[in-house]
């Protein structure tokens, strides 16, 4: 038996220790935000927050997370970045924003006033395959800047 | 009917069940299986007004980034005077009535702009009409403003809502009678709109195919013969049903050749949660017997299209007398280009979620042509169209690849033998391994300068398995539709073309990607004109305005060419005017010959029109230590007609040249012994933040011609503005892609 938290609530999970977090999120819990997109930790859609950080739940087995704090883009409640996303018009197909999202928010925690190199660096685990980069650092330094 | 009701009901309630937070009920995606039901005014297929007041569009295109979603009910919107803030999207479920639905070929707002408007009239004609009956006054006094019909002359006004009920007793007008705003009195069209499901998406309430949940649902993954056409000769499954969750394994049927859109064949694993379908579907042992494809190496095969584009091949396009000009030309050039198969690599895998019960199959899923879903399911499980009802999600980007819908039929075809609902996952590994690939392409190129340096003959031939291969056997030359996108099509001002096309044939499944056989003939022409300029000693963009020739209408038809236009030749013609005013204005707004560049840094310059759209594109290159590329800028002048909704056009000419950056510098697909080498974004790797254009610069040209294209046609000039940009730069040409390490 597994205990974990997950966007504050206190969880117990007695299945496969080994599935991946976010098939435990997505098909367990029924939180579906997290995206499914490589299962190999290369694309970012699946990122969620471990104890305030970002981490890729396609390859964190649930073991991983046992007694761990998990939040979800379901938990993160009104987050500027959101706000940014959309004063910006961010997302196309909209299938990689939340781990965009959730990427960006660890991003600022760490680092409120990022630079072009910092979102590089901590973006670049992020695919969109529509191409909103463009966007996502211009909203990125936005919420930045307002929160500054 | 009660289908409908009770399929929607059921899925928005498991979909947005315990723990999700839910937005308001404007956010959900409802798949419209009740389409307009609870209006009580429905004058056709697309718009309603419930008595509250809603206006009900039904959004009949798949949305999958392009924003059709949102772009095309807004020309309804605007043509009825309705309050944007009070109308409610319903997705349309698959159903000839709305007319075509293939979210495909970039025509969304071109093919249905008119029946937008019209059905927008329509509405408003009769809401009007309601009002002055209701006031007793002519209905010419009156006049509908933004959701409420005024009588001008005495101030009296009405909500929509308050007309509903009396509207619906009006006959619905002919079309012949309707009378269409004027271009000045539009409220939506032509300013920015943000997309209807932004808050969803922002916040993880979007449903997309992969978030679709019905009752009592199992999961499947299916594992496919790896080689296109492979049969299985030994199975055994006892590891993978020792599983946990793991229930079952299923035999899936072979296809018939040709393969279409239906399933591949192959062996499922059902499981009660995704990842135990996933583990169970690793430990089958499978022997397979891989058939004629085996023999399909990519290495060998690319010699083969190589040497059969240095050979004469089936004439398509000839103006005067190329040899002859060849003969006499002062300087003759010639040059091979390659482009290898792609991938579409949609962030969303391919899912389906099936429901087979009582002869009728109903399906959740992120598909690009719901009514291709329904004929291929028909065919699939043997029963009718009209029993098929297809639930189109969001989709999470789809790039042509989702209107193929071979992952729809697989899970028709569980869900009948399992006698219960079953949700269909693909890996990534899957998706990149058995996609429909945009075609592998050899080209062959040779122009004769006369002494100023201006062409005097030009030859291209172009070598390239068909789309067409995928609905019909022995299928060796290009299609129509193919050599249309760029190659027969291209306005020269020239007095000795050739374009000649050779024979291939398909070992894999072709399909269409984003902006199709465009891509590899915008890379070679766009290129091979660089090299004609540069071996003339001109400004490449000086010559290209030279090769398109001054403003006119070029009549391919004069010329003999069978030229599948993706539309009316009369209404979009191939102006040559319109192609030289895009290279005009992106060198202007480039700085081209103007901007002083860091040293490293150079400009590159194409244009070619797709879509029945005008694109020039430059962009800026700097070369960094080791040749490594990075793109600081780029500059694209569109000219898409009339356009709707200029943020999203905008944004699609942005995520275009981070299309473009992922082809032009990374993707490649590759066989060996039939069997593709890439399995995920590790070895087919994709753009990323860091490796994009910094910043694309789109400039709209205003116009009032017809709508065009805009979701494919920033594709194509790209690949080949970068290349020539790394020559100016390097001196070093591109003449194979991906560029991978040739600059290192």
């Amino acid at each position: 038996m597994i205990t974990l938290k997950v966007n504050g609530a206190a969880r117990q999970f007695d299945g496969d220790p080994d599935m991946p977090l976010l098939w435990y999120l997505r098909d367990i819990v029924g939180l579906t935000g997290s995206k499914f997109g490589c299962g190999m930790g290369l694309c970012g859609a699946c990122t969620v927050h471990q104890d305030g950080v970002a981490i890729r739940s396609c390859v964190t087995p649930v073991r991983g997370v046992a007694g761990k704090e998990i939040t979800t883009i379901e938990g993160l409640g009104e987050h500027p970045l959101q706000a940014a996303w959309a004063d910006l018009n961010v997302p196309q197909c909209g299938y990689c924003q939340v781990g965009q999202i959730m990427q960006a928010a660890s991003l600022l925690k760490k680092t409120p006033l990022p630079t072009d190199k910092d979102i590089d660096d901590a973006m670049a685990g992020n695919i969109c395959r529509c191409g909103t980069y463009q966007r996502i650092r211009a909203a990125i330094k936005s919420a930045a800047k307002e929160r500054a | 009917m009660k289908i409908r009701n009770c399929s929607r009901r059921r899925f928005l309630r498991q979909s947005f069940g315990a723990g999700a937070f839910v937005l308001g009920a404007r956010y959900l995606p409802a798949p419209a299986a009740a389409a307009l039901e609870d209006a009580v005014f429905r004058p056709n297929v697309f718009v309603g007004v419930k008595s509250d007041g809603t206006v009900l569009i039904v959004a009949h295109r798949s949305e999958m980034g392009t924003s059709s979603r949102t772009s095309v009910p807004m020309i309804l919107a605007d043509e009825m005077e309705a309050d944007w803030k009070r109308v409610q999207l319903e997705q349309a479920i698959g159903d000839a009535k709305y007319g075509d639905q293939d979210t495909d070929g970039s025509h969304s707002v071109r093919s249905f702009f008119g029946v937008m408007q019209e059905c927008g009239a329509a509405a408003r004609t009769m809401l009007v009409q309601a009002g002055a009956a209701e006031w007793g006054v002519p209905a010419a006094e009156c006049k509908a403003t933004l959701h409420q019909v005024v009588h001008t002359p005495s101030g009296k006004k009405l909500g929509y809502g308050d007309l509903a009920a009396a509207a619906a007793r009006l006959p619905v007008p002919a079309k012949s009678s309707l009378i269409f705003k004027k271009k000045s009195e539009y409220r939506y069209i032509g300013k920015d709109m943000p997309i209807y499901d932004l808050a969803a998406i922002t916040h993880g309430t979007a449903v997309f195919g992969m978030d679709a949940k019905v009752d009592g649902m199992v999961y499947a993954s299916v594992e496919h013969s790896p080689v296109l056409g492979g049969k299985i000769k030994s199975l055994d499954n006892k590891d993978a049903l020792a599983v946990r969750g793991v229930s079952q394994t299923l035999v899936l049927p072979d296809f018939k050749p040709p393969h279409a859109f239906q399933a591949l064949g192959g062996v499922a694993v059902i499981a009660d949660n995704t990842w135990a379908a996933f583990q169970g579907r690793k430990k089958l042992k499978i022997a397979w017997d891989p058939g004629a494809n085996g023999s399909y190496t990519s290495s060998e095969y690319k010699k083969q299209l190589q040497s059969t584009a240095r050979q004469p091949g089936k004439v398509v396009r000839q103006v005067g007398d190329v040899e002859k000009g060849l003969g006499g030309a002062a300087k003759v050039l010639e040059a091979e280009y390659y482009v290898p198969l792609l991938a579409h690599a949609a962030m969303e895998p391919e899912v389906a979620v099936a429901d087979f019960r009582g002869g009728k199959c109903t399906l959740w899923a992120p598909v690009q042509n719901p009514q291709a879903v329904q004929d291929t399911v028909a065919a699939a499980l043997g029963i009718d169209k009209k029993d098929v009802i297809c639930n189109v999600t969001l989709l999470g980007g789809g790039f042509g690849r989702k209107s193929k819908p071979d992952f729809c039929a697989e899970a028709a075809i569980l869900s009948k033998q399992l006698g219960k609902p079953v949700k269909v996952v693909w890996t990534r590994e899957d998706d990149i391994r058995f996609d429909y690939y945009h075609s592998v392409d050899a080209m062959y190129l040779k122009a004769g300068l006369d002494a100023t340096g201006k062409p005097a003959a030009w030859l291209q031939r172009t070598v390239f398995p068909s789309i067409d291969s995928t609905f019909g056997l022995g299928v060796k030359y290009g299609g129509a539709g193919e050599l249309g996108m760029g190659f027969v099509d291209w306005p020269f001002d020239i007095p000795n073309i050739r374009a000649e096309n050779g024979e291939a044939v398909n070992h894999v499944r072709i399909g269409w990607m984003r902006s199709v056989a465009n891509i590899y003939h915008a890379f070679a022409i766009c290129s091979f004109a660089d090299e004609c300029a540069h071996a003339a000693g001109r400004d490449p963009k000086d010559y290209l305005l030279e090769l398109i020739g001054p403003p006119r209408i070029v009549d391919l038809k004069a010329q003999g060419v069978a030229y599948a236009n993706m539309g009316p030749i009369e209404t979009y013609p191939v102006d040559a005017g319109r192609l030289r005013n895009v290279v005009e204005i992106v060198a202007e707004k480039s700085g081209w010959g103007k901007r002083t560049l860091p040293k490293g840094h150079a400009l590159g310059i194409a244009a070619h029109r797709s879509f029945l759209t005008y694109i020039a594109t430059v962009v800026e290159v700097a070369i960094g230590p080791g040749g490594k590329i990075s793109i600081p800028r780029v500059d694209t002048v569109v000219d898409a007609g009339m356009i709707v909704n200029p943020d999203r056009v905008r944004s699609q000419f942005e995520g275009a040249a981070v299309f473009g950056a992922s082809l032009a510098l990374m993707g490649s697909i590759t066989a060996t012994n039939g069997k593709i080498d890439q399995s995920n974004y590790h070895n087919y790797p994709v753009a990323r933040i860091h490796e994009a254009p910094y910043e694309t610069h789109v400039h709209i040209v205003e116009s009032d011609a017809p709508p065009a294209g805009v979701g494919e046609p920033g594709v194509p000039p790209f690949a080949p503005a970068l290349c020539n940009a790394i020559f100016a730069a390097t001196g070093k040409r591109i003449r194979e892609l991906p560029i991978g390490k040739q600059l290192a």
